[in-house]
Formats: structure tokens, sequence, C-alpha cells
């Protein structure tokens, strides 16, 4: 009986123990934490050329995070793409003549969105669309378009 | 002579196909007995007890090196572009994605399930499991049944304390030795490491290798030619397709998940 005992505590320790590691692989190593929290308000922005943009990537004030992306569809109208903005409930002060850009971080590294308020003393609320917007840079096409004024310049 | 070699061949054919018939028949058997496993909980807690608390020491030694080898490597790689700072998703992708599963796997194989296949097949080799049969037990329900499911609930247990403790690893290795921020170790690795596409297949991987490694060590062993050469051939072989049938089934799971 005094074994059996033992062997039962042991098997629930262990039982404890893995989902306790599931737990912290949910929590600590995935982006569960941040899924969950789906709150905050939307908002969408119109770009000719998202680059490489994807959803989950962060929106950014003054480098601070205040939200991410939430989808990146196209529109058939306007050829433009439609990019989903999920914002923190607590960044609720944003002008509506912010400025949205798409830019990189790093020379090679992922995509993000930059807002860069404005001064306007109305604020977006939830479903509105930040209608000043500036495009991905494609580095090729810089390069291209650096090559080519090079060469004009001569 | 032709037809001799024809012969041979077809009896191999016939051996393999009567094998392969066997081991479904086990498996239809073993989860058939599962109703009866429900009222005897005792004997699935030893069977936990035997594959999953007695792996756990190598598991966790083994699951830090690994996290520890994949710091310092993917330091080396990473830093040659600047990119440093995203060792903590190098680290945490590849032990959830592939090698907590994979590798936790083997060791069980290794591990548990030669222990396993020894087991049954010298119950064999001692009649020990016609005795039971004479007593009107079913050997397959009482004795294997419990066996299959303790490995199959240890399993993904085991890898999850595997990916775990090598994130840890990679953390002691990359922050601590290295220099690596711990802050964007931490970040990185959660805005890139994604609880459904990563994790949750992490863990499927790890039950499906939990069933095929279980399911091929008690098969074997229950299948060994009754005698003390046979039982040792079923524990290699036990070992061998086990680490086969995971490698392959990896390959095929890899592509169906992360395929497209």
């Amino acid at each position: 009986m005094g074994k059996q005992r033992v062997v039962e505590i042991m098997v629930g320790l262990f039982m404890a123990a893995g989902f306790v590691a599931l737990f912290f692989l949910a929590m600590q190593v995935s982006n569960l934490s941040a899924a969950v929290n789906s709150d905050g308000y939307q908002l969408s922005a119109r770009f000719s050329n998202v680059g490489s943009l994807k959803a989950r990537a962060p929106v950014t004030m003054a480098g601070v995070r205040v939200g991410r992306v939430e989808r990146v569809e196209f529109d058939t109208q306007s050829y433009e793409a439609v990019v989903t903005l999920r914002i923190q409930a607590e960044v609720d002060t944003i002008p509506d003549d912010t400025f949205a850009n798409i830019f990189t971080a790093g020379l090679l590294g992922e995509q993000y969105i930059g807002l860069e308020p404005g001064g306007s003393l109305d604020y977006l609320r939830d479903g509105d669309e930040i209608a000043y917007t500036q495009s991905a840079l494609i580095l090729e096409q810089m390069i291209g378009q650096f090559l080519f004024s090079k060469a004009g310049g001569d | 002579m032709l037809l001799e070699g024809l012969a041979r061949l077809g009896r191999s054919g016939l051996g393999v196909l009567a094998r392969l018939g066997r081991g479904h028949q086990l498996l239809g058997a073993m989860l058939l007995g599962v109703g009866e496993l429900l009222r005897r909980p005792r004997l699935l807690i030893v069977q936990i007890f035997n594959v999953g608390v007695l792996s756990i020491l190598i598991i966790v030694v083994s699951g830090l090196f690994v996290g520890m080898v994949l710091g310092l490597q993917g330091y080396y790689v990473l830093s040659q572009f600047g990119a440093a700072e995203s060792l903590g998703v190098m680290v945490a992708a590849s032990l959830v994605r592939e090698l907590g599963p994979v590798v936790t796997a083997l060791l069980v194989a290794g591990r548990a399930g030669s222990a396993l296949t020894a087991e049954i097949g010298l119950m064999k080799a001692t009649e020990q499991l016609s005795g039971l049969e004479m007593m009107a037990v079913d050997p397959v329900r009482r004795i294997l049944t419990p066996r299959f499911f303790g490995g199959v609930i240890a399993m993904p247990l085991l890898a999850a304390m595997f990916s775990a403790v090598g994130v840890l690893g990679g953390y002691f290795v990359g922050v601590g030795l290295l220099g690596v921020d711990a802050g964007s170790y931490w970040s990185q690795m959660q805005s890139k490491v994604d609880f459904d596409q990563d994790i949750v297949n992490g863990v499927i991987k790890s039950v499906v290798f939990g069933v095929v490694v279980t399911w091929i060590a008690l098969f074997q062993g229950y299948d060994a030619v009754p005698t003390s050469e046979g039982v040792s051939r079923a524990t290699t072989r036990s070992v061998v397709h086990g680490a086969l049938a995971v490698l392959g089934l990896d390959f095929v799971l890899t592509a169906l998940m992360f395929g497209d």
C-alpha cells in the first residue's frame, strides 16, 4: 500500500510537471498571451503597396507598440491594400490626421506600421479609417531609383 | 531455381503482410480494452510511472543540453547576419516544432520501449501470458492496454518538458553566456512562435509518436519468438523500427502541417 501510494504521488507530480511545461510553452514561449488580449478597437488604413507586411505585425507610436495588424486584404475596386489595425483600448487619443507609415525594422527586418500623430483635436474611434498613409519602401525600387538618378546626373 | 527465388520472395512478402495484420489486430484489441482500463485506473498509473516518471531524468538532461547547443549554434549563425536577437525564436521554434517531439520519442523508444518489449517478450517466453489466458483473463486487455495508454499519455507530457527545459537551456547560454538581450530573447520568441501553428502541432506530433512507439514496442514483445534469442531480437527491432517510424512519420506530419 505504501509503495502504491508513492507511485501514485510520483505520477501525479509527473502529470502536473507536464502540464506546467505545456502552460509555460503556451504563455511564455508562444503568442497565446498576446492573442487572448483581443480587446481594443479597430482602425483601417489603405496603402498602395504594403510590401511584406503580415498579420500580427506590430503597430507603433514613437517606437512603442500600441497595437497589432489584424489582417491585410486587397480591395478589388481600388486596387489598394486594406490593412485592419487593432489598437489597445488605453491608446484612445490618436488624432484623426495621423500619418500611417510602413517601416522596416533594420535593413532586412520585418515590416511594421508606425503611426505619426498629427495636430488635430479630434480623435480616431473604432472603425475609422486613417486617411494619410505612406506605402512600404521597396528596397529594390529604391536601389533602382538611386541608380537611375546617378546615371542621369552624370 | 527461378521458381524457388520467386517463392522465397512471395513467402517473405506474405510474412510482412501477416505481421502487419497481426499488429493492427493487436492495436484494435488494445483499444477495445479501454472500458476495462477505466474501471482499473491503478494499472494505468503504474504504467505512466514506468514510462513517464522514470524517463523524466533523461528527458530533462537531454532537453537542457539540446537547448544549450541550439543556443550556441544559433548564436554563431545568427550573429553573422546581425540577428543574434532572434536567438529565442530559433531555439523555441526548432524545439517546439521538431526536436522536442522527435528527440523525446527516440529517447522513449530507447529507454522505455525496449523495456516494454523485453518485459512482454519474457512474459510470453515464460508462458505467463498463456497462464493468464488459462485463468480466463485476457492478457491483451490486462497487460498490454494499460502499457499502451501509459505510453500515449506520457509522451506529450515528456515532450513538453523537453521543449520547456530546452528553451531555458538556450536562455542560459544565449543570455547568460553570450550576452543576448534577455528582453528580446523572450519578446521575439513570443511574437514569432504561434500557439496554434507551433505548439498545438508539436503536441499532436508527440501524441502520434507516443502511439507509434508504444504500439511497436508492445507488438514486438507480443509477437516475439518465445526464446531468449527471440526476445533479444525483438528488443533490437523494437528500437530500430520505433526510431525509423518516428523519423519517417515526422517527415509526413511536418509536410502536412507546415508544408504549404
